[in-house]
């Protein structure tokens, strides 16, 4: 795919992102400022129970109340459904069984929101109590009741067990071997916008959707199955999200239980979600404990590495199935790590059910290795930063477990970072109470795998030109407010040599636009990049033509800017861009165009392998500087130096706000964000507000330098990789790291809240060792490992027959 | 496809409203499944019914009165199911949560008379009930003469809620608790707890009386400063030290009735009086405190120490005075070990429970450094003067 | 339930309104008015997502009800802009990227406007103090913060240049 080799217009500009001005006078209309004539209201009766048989159901009482015009139960929605084709195991509406508190067991439409609840209280439900599971201890140790019926056992979900390469011959190398076990509490996305969704039927029996979602296509494919509807029947029309982080990117009940309301009633039905069930609907970050044994001879050279991951999953499966592979998967991009095992658990639990959120499954792991190495390098007496320089995995090279590597600019990431910030001359020299830490991260530009199993395209894009100059970007991408849609357009726009704000963008509407699987995994500007790059060359090559045989010279000579198409050895001589489609359009009739993307073949070819595979990686590292108070373990970050490879930016403005957004989310995380339950007391959630989930306000959130490194990968648009989750990564540990340099105590817990930080201080005062974390991980019965020899030891990314690793031992 | 069923559905379309009166309709198949019916009740402890979820307010009648005498009448007519509203910013959350569901509620916003401030440094300074913690921010008399008073005011919440709520109401704000301050549904998950529909107090399930926290910022000051607070009600009026208004249990803890309004707040003079305030919370906005140290402290001419108040809020059902920590300080000179000894006797007098944010263990070792470091500071203003 | 009939003045333009007396002015000014600019991120107070001016100060439309706002000026994000003409905070809030999802663009962005009428040059220190009542999830607050900052600049007429540092990072 060539990129514009001339001097760029567009990309690479500050341009102001094509709905910004809509966002800041009042006009986007998100899902719940959707309003049709005859609109019903819904509500949804939740569990109260953690974990019950449903005895029955008694709706008459509801359906009496006046005001009230349909009540539906899971008995009208019975077909199952969920993200992952191996997790089909959600139901719109319970029917035999509740798992949570909040699963969903019934629904109201009715004419206000006032009479839906009311009507709730009318709903009758009876429950047979069952004992509950809190956490991945109690899912090991109870095998019975089981939560679900499906997975590996008891309440265990999935168990993985990967081998590259000898690992027991890469210990025997090591002149240190050093173990650490870390605990990731979960925590929840809180976007601002609570999901909401409206449904509507035609008269025609079509359904069209308006949601709050990141992935429409994932949610058309759920809702015709489980309505029973012809796709083509189904639209999903996704609209602005309000910030999504991942929570958005599940089917949800409330989707279909208004699209059904609306197929029952025959009128539009509008949801919309208080924050508490925003809460219940989570999909967050897994709560993970972790134990890492890495051997490293004393240059701080990487010889094996063995991790164990057990994720706290939740009641559903959700996407927990690849986030599990996850927590083994990135550990290899960053440092060379030539023999990796991994293994992983994951449990069913009586809480919401746990998913992808920005940076689906690494940041837990990124916390362990980040610290782990932090403790390597001073066990070797070296500098860290310097160590993690020495041994980067090289670019243009394929890890372990065979993920490949393109552009790499985690070194230049480092240099600037250290550089900017002082390093040498205050890591471990700054006075008692202040210090400085480093860490690293590494995230995927896009999964190279798509969710379910098919070889088309993951993003498509058309191109619709119109003989009056304007230009229409139809793509499936969603945007949630990372600025997917002015990514297609200053594409579209560098190509055809046109203003972005001359496009008009045409996104999320299963009918309207292409297949673009949705905003997650950081795939969105690198696959409709490229999709939108393909569809816009694709059309200049046509106006190319036309206008070359109109102004008589060679098309290699045509060139496009400032709305013109133009000879460039006499620029005088041209036309407007519109008159370039007029031309085209004579010529070959109406003009427009498509692209799409695949991402190219994974080198993984193993069972699992399709965890892991991007078409690029972005990398970021970062230094932050901290004050501790060894009186009271309060932390307040002053500083964090942040610097991010993300190939090229196609709008650094908007690089940098990700960036920024990053570091905030990532600083919630280090310091205060946590869901938590009470097990003693019904496994409810502690406090499903946003008051008492510590989202960091304006008086928390640091000070931030960004650096953009800019090291092109050939994967993407322009070079570009993806910026909206990385830069997360590297915060919790970098906080962790630096607390350390403060004060001299490790807290190998996230949050690192100062509570656990005093504890350690005082530890440490009375002789003990200065830290707080977990001290054991479960024993497991692992399955026999999934072995697979590394390129290094000639593999071929394939697993190695199981007769033949029995003849080798 | 099953065509059949959504055709089945479509034969509800046109029939669910007539004549403007709207009329349930089962669904199609659904009415054979349905039980007897059941009756409606909603009670506490009941297992029958689930969870659900609401974020508006519960019908009331509204009553905006103009003046003192008006509005005392209306709560009195009101009687049990009446309740006084100011800015709204404790109330409103706790009814959209029906932690609290009056049927009459009477806002004491445009009573003219109760949003002044008036008075001066020698006589002593009155502010009325209604005044919002903004407009005690920016009042030059209160910063001038009680810094302590702006200086908590502007800790509290956030600037946009200190914009509506008012000194009134965060003096008499609902005690606060994770096991209550929580929807109607989530506190059927716990079978509810004593100060609302239920029995037990699941801080402390052994105990006979409710833990929900005292958390407002300004109640330990005004403890502090022996302001006098003003109710009225038809039967009168009635001045209490701020210390009598407090009462160590979670449900009960003002010594006021239901239909006595709060009408002002009297600061007595400070005559050499210099106090601070220390909050700890988990972000330096919106969080309510979970401990607060409230010092004021008179510094005799000759550095002994007159009369000394510490007062810790946040850690129990009522602003808590320390008087072994004014017992360390009172007639003593004012130095490090006078202060670590009356923050070792806030640290014993801390017992905070596990129902607000933080550890309760990390908050209880907190009331020492706080403790410290509100002395410390008043110390060093006794010394630059 | 009988509806109070309200006369409002939103936005400089006086409205009749018909609503449940419980309503908040938040659901009045949503769903009886169809001024969805305002949005909603909890309905308790606790993110500052559904702010509006009222009488110029910024309060929770969340936590008043709609029968408090009577003979009260209202402003809401769709007021701001004024003869067709955005206000320099809508412009660079747009222009410098502090506006990533818009969510809670609104409340942000009347506060601002009063944080600037009070106080035409804020400090940072200051702005955050002003916007501490306000949640963003998407941004970490730095671009607010520029955002404010140049409209604050243009407010008082300066001829300021957008630092390099704000629309391409740190060299």
């Amino acid at each position: 795919m060539a990129a514009n080799k001339k001097d760029l217009k567009v990309v690479g500009k500050p341009f102001r992102k094509v709905d910004a001005r809509s966002k800041c006078v009042g006009q986007t209309k998100f899902a719940d400022d959707v309003i049709l004539p005859r609109m019903l209201f819904a509500k949804l009766l939740r569990s109260h129970v953690p974990h019950a048989l449903i005895k029955s159901i008694d709706v008459s009482g509801a359906l009496k109340l006046p005001g009230v015009i349909a009540v539906i139960t899971g008995k009208d929605v019975p077909i199952p459904y969920g993200i992952l084709p191996v997790s089909q195991d959600e139901h719109a509406l319970c029917i035999d069984k509740v798992r949570f508190i909040g699963d969903p067991v019934a629904a109201v439409a009715a004419i206000d929101e006032d009479t839906a609840f009311d009507a709730l209280d009318l709903i009758k439900v009876e429950y047979e109590p069952l004992d509950t599971i809190a956490n991945v201890d109690e899912a090991i140790r109870k095998v019975e009741p089981r939560i679900q019926e499906y997975g590996d056992g008891g309440n265990i979900h999935k168990k993985v067990h990967l081998e590259f390469g000898d690992i027991a011959a890469g210990f025997a190398e090591a002149d240190l071997i050093r173990e650490d076990i870390f605990f990731y509490e979960g925590n929840t996305h809180l976007p601002m916008e609570q999901h909401a969704a409206v449904a509507q039927f035609d008269a025609d029996d079509k359904l069209t959707l308006w949601s709050s979602t990141q992935t429409p296509h994932y949610v058309h494919r759920a809702m015709a199955k489980v309505l029973e509807m012809p796709p083509s029947h189904v639209r999903i029309i996704a609209t602005p999200n309000g910030g999504g982080f991942g929570g958005k990117s599940d089917p949800f009940n409330h989707e279909i239980v208004v699209a059904k309301l609306a197929q029952v009633t025959g009128r539009p039905v509008k949801i919309a979600l208080t924050r508490e069930e925003v809460f219940y609907c989570h999909r967050g970050r897994h709560p993970v404990l972790m134990k890492v044994k890495t051997g490293v001879k004393k240059d701080g050279s990487i010889t094996a590495m063995d991790f164990q991951s057990f994720l706290d999953g939740g009641a559903y499966g959700s996407y927990g199935v690849a986030s599990t592979f996850y927590t083994g998967a990135l550990q290899t991009v960053t440092y060379e790590i030539p023999r990796y095992r991994f293994r992983g658990l994951r449990a069913f639990t009586n809480k919401p059910p746990c998913g992808p959120k920005r940076g689906h499954g690494t940041p837990q792991p990124r916390y362990a290795l980040e610290i782990h190495i932090d403790k390597i390098a001073e066990e070797l007496g070296l500098d860290p930063a310097e160590m993690r320089l020495k041994h980067l995995v090289p670019p243009h090279s394929l890890t372990a477990n065979y993920l490949r590597i393109g552009s790499m600019g985690l070194g230049a990431c480092i240099d600037k970072v250290v550089e900017a910030s002082d390093w040498k001359n205050k890591f471990r020299k700054l006075p008692y109470g202040r210090g400085i830490g480093l860490a690293c991260g590494s995230y995927l530009s896009g999964a190279g795998l798509p969710i379910y199993w098919n070889s088309m395209p993951h993003s498509g894009v058309q191109l619709r030109l119109d003989r009056q100059g304007g230009v229409c970007v139809m793509c499936g991408s969603t945007d949630i407010g990372q600025g997917s849609d002015s990514i297609l357009a200053y594409i579209v726009a560098e190509v055809l040599g046109i203003d972005p704000f001359d496009i008009r963008v045409v996104t999320a509407d299963t009918d309207l636009t292409p297949v673009d699987l949705g905003s997650y995994s950081s795939r969105v500007t690198l696959m409709t990049g490229n999709a939108a790059l393909q569809a816009a060359e694709r059309a200049r090559e046509l106006l190319t033509t036309a206008v070359a045989e109109k102004l008589k010279v060679p098309a290699s000579n045509i060139a496009f800017a400032d709305r013109r198409a133009f000879d460039v050895e006499n620029p005088d001589n041209g036309v407007t861009f519109a008159q370039a489609v007029q031309l085209a359009e004579a010529k070959y009739g109406t003009i427009g165009t498509v692209g799409s993307y695949t991402p190219p073949a994974s080198a993984a070819k193993f069972k699992g392998g399709g965890v892991g595979p991007s078409p690029a990686y972005s990398y970021s590292a970062g230094v932050a500087e901290v004050n501790v108070d060894p009186e009271t373990g309060i932390v307040i970050v002053e500083r964090i130096w942040m610097a991010h490879d993300v190939g090229k930016s196609i709008n650094p403005v908007l690089v940098m706000g990700q960036v920024e957004g990053s570091v905030y989310m990532g600083l919630g995380e280090a310091l205060m964000e946590e869901m938590t339950y009470r097990a003693n007391r019904n496994v409810v959630h502690k406090f499903p507000s946003l008051l008492e989930y510590k989202s960091p306000t304006t008086l928390e959130m640091c000070d931030v330098k960004t650096f953009l490194i800019e090291d092109p990968d050939p994967n993407g648009p322009y070079g570009a990789k993806e910026v909206g989750q990385g830069p997360l990564l590297p915060i919790p540990p970098v906080i962790a790291n630096a607390v350390y340099d403060a004060v001299g105590v490790r807290v190998d817990e996230v949050p690192i809240t100062p509570d656990k930080v005093l504890a350690a201080i005082r530890a440490k005062e009375r002789g003990k060792d200065g830290r707080y974390g977990p001290s054991s991980v479960p024993n497991i019965d692992w399955p026999e490992p999934l072995r697979v020899a590394t390129p290094d030891e000639g593999g071929d990314g394939k697993e190695v027959p199981r007769e033949l690793v029995h003849a080798r031992e | 496809m099953k065509a059949a069923t959504v055709k089945k559905y479509r034969a509800s379309w046109f029939t669910h409203e007539s004549s403007g009166a709207f009329i349930p309709i089962a669904l199609a198949g659904e009415r054979g499944r349905l039980k007897k019916p059941v009756s409606s009740t909603r009670g506490r402890n009941r297992d029958e019914c689930a969870t659900k979820f609401m974020m508006r307010l519960p019908k009331f009648t509204y009553q905006v009165p103009r003046t003192v005498a008006d509005a005392v009448r209306m709560i009195a007519d009101a009687g049990p199911e009446g309740m006084f509203v100011a800015g709204g910013t404790d109330l409103y959350p706790n009814m959209k949560r029906r932690q609290q569901t009056p049927k009459f509620v009477i806002s004491v916003m445009r009573l003219a008379e109760m949003h002044a401030i008036t008075g001066d440094e020698k006589s002593g300074v009155i502010i009325g009930g209604s005044v919002t913690l903004t407009e005690i921010c920016k009042n030059k008399t209160i910063q001038q003469v009680y810094p302590v008073v702006a200086q908590a005011a502007k800790l509290i919440s956030t600037p946009l809620l200190r914009n509506m709520g008012t000194i009134g109401g965060n003096l008499l704000l609902d005690t606060r608790c994770n096991y209550y301050d929580q929807n109607y549904e989530w506190r059927k998950g716990i079978n509810f707890c004593m100060k609302k529909d239920g029995d037990v107090c699941w801080v402390a399930p052994g105990s006979s009386k409710c833990w929900a926290v005292q958390s407002s910022d300004l109640a330990p000051v005004m403890v502090a400063l022996d302001a006098k607070l003003k109710f009225v009600s038809i039967d009168g009026e009635r001045v209490v030290r701020a210390s009598d208004l407090y009462n160590n249990d979670g449900i009960n803890y003002l010594n006021k009735r239901r239909d006595e309004m709060l009408t002002s707040i009297h600061l007595p003079p400070m005559n050499g009086l210099k106090a601070t305030y220390h909050k700890l919370r988990r972000r330096g906005s919106f969080d309510f405190p979970v401990l607060g140290v409230a010092a004021a402290v008179k510094v005799a001419n000759g550095g002994t120490i007159e009369n000394a108040r510490v007062v810790l809020g946040g850690v129990a059902p009522a602003p808590i005075e320390v008087g072994d920590a004014a017992a360390q300080l009172t007639g003593q000179p004012f130095n490090a070990d006078r202060i670590a000894a009356a923050a070792e006797a806030c640290y014993i007098k801390a017992r905070p429970l596990d129902n607000t944010d933080f550890v309760m263990g990390w908050r209880k070792q907190m009331a020492r450094p706080f403790t410290i470091q509100a002395l410390k500071e008043l110390w060093q203003l006794n010394k630059t003067e | 339930m009988q509806k109070a009939h309200i006369q409002f003045n939103v936005n400089g333009e006086t409205a009749e309104v018909a609503f449940a007396p419980h309503k908040t002015l938040l659901e009045v000014l949503r769903e009886d008015m169809g001024l969805t600019g305002t949005k909603h991120g909890c309905e308790l107070g606790e993110c500052g997502t559904c702010t509006v001016l009222v009488d110029g100060l910024p309060v929770l439309s969340c936590l008043m009800l709609g029968l408090d706002a009577e003979d009260r000026e209202i402003t809401t994000v769709e007021g701001m802009a004024e003869g067709g003409k955005l206000h320099p905070l809508q412009e660079t809030f747009a222009d410098l990227g502090a506006a990533q999802c818009g969510y809670c663009t609104p409340g942000f962005l009347l506060t601002a406007k009063e944080l600037l009428k009070e106080n035409p040059a804020p400090t940072r220190d200051e702005i955050r103090e002003a916007l501490a009542g306000n949640l963003c999830r998407c941004t970490g607050y730095i671009k607010i913060y520029e955002a404010v900052e140049l409209a604050a600049a243009r407010l008082r007429d300066e001829d300021v240049e957008v630092a390099a540092e704000v629309l391409y990072g740190c060299e």
